[in-house]
């Protein structure tokens, strides 16, 4: 599967500042090993203790994976999967 | 330096009284790479909390898919602290993920729902720290 992640200006240190980059996977999970083969670094990023970090949300057609199956979210040939970081403070 | 429209000033230590005792939270656009605010947006406390606050990550994703159609960024990022200085909390220091923004704090310690002045101060927050600049109202 082929999709598009949109990467945040915070992360873009890692893609060589390029706003959007391909990357392939059958789940989110196998999405973000595929980015960080080709972006090391950016999974620890995006992924704490084999979870989706708290303050990371990770759409995938404009839902919220927390609502659909978290890192085990399904992903198929097309999608369109956005990385933000939470605004959040104290 | 943060330059910010009166108008958007206003209307940001508005929505802090509004909102008082919660938190409230918002942003302003502007043009990517003029450093220029031009359009604030008003967003929910998903927290809904005196002491923290969270964008609700549907709005979160509209907000940035409205900006990424007209090439805007966030110029400013803003919230309000209800008990405390217009000063980034520990927390707010660890969060804060938008290299480019301006973080502006706003106070309403003093005043609460009531009229009178505020205390309205602008950050830079890179790599865990905090540089205070100044603002000129235009």
């Amino acid at each position: 599967m082929s999709v598009e992640v949109k990467i945040p200006t915070i992360l873009r240190t890692y893609t060589g500042g390029e706003k959007a980059v391909g990357a392939e996977g059958a789940t989110l999970s196998a999405v973000i090993d595929n980015l960080e083969a080709n972006h090391p670094g950016i999974k620890e990023r995006l992924i704490d203790g084999g979870e989706l970090r708290r303050f990371v949300n990770v759409y995938v057609n404009d839902e919220d994976v927390r609502f659909l199956g978290s890192l085990e979210t399904t992903v198929a040939d097309g999608d369109q999967i956005v990385i933000l970081p939470a605004v959040a403070g104290g | 330096m943060l330059t910010l429209p009166a108008e958007i000033r206003d209307a940001i230590v508005a929505h802090a009284k509004r909102d008082h005792p919660d938190e409230a939270c918002g942003v302003v656009a502007g043009p990517e790479g003029s450093d220029t605010p031009t359009r604030h947006i008003e967003m929910i406390n998903a927290a809904g909390s005196p002491t923290f606050y969270e964008f609700d990550s549907g709005e979160l994703l509209d907000l940035y898919k409205q900006m990424w159609d007209n090439d805007e960024e966030p110029i400013v990022i803003y919230h309000s602290h209800t008990a405390t200085e217009a000063y980034p909390s520990r927390t707010d220091i660890g969060l804060a993920n938008e290299p480019g923004a301006h973080y502006v704090l706003v106070s309403t310690r003093e005043v609460g729902n009531s009229p009178g002045p505020v205390e309205l101060r602008s950050y830079r927050i890179l790599d865990g720290e905090v540089t205070e600049e100044p603002i000129t109202i235009s």
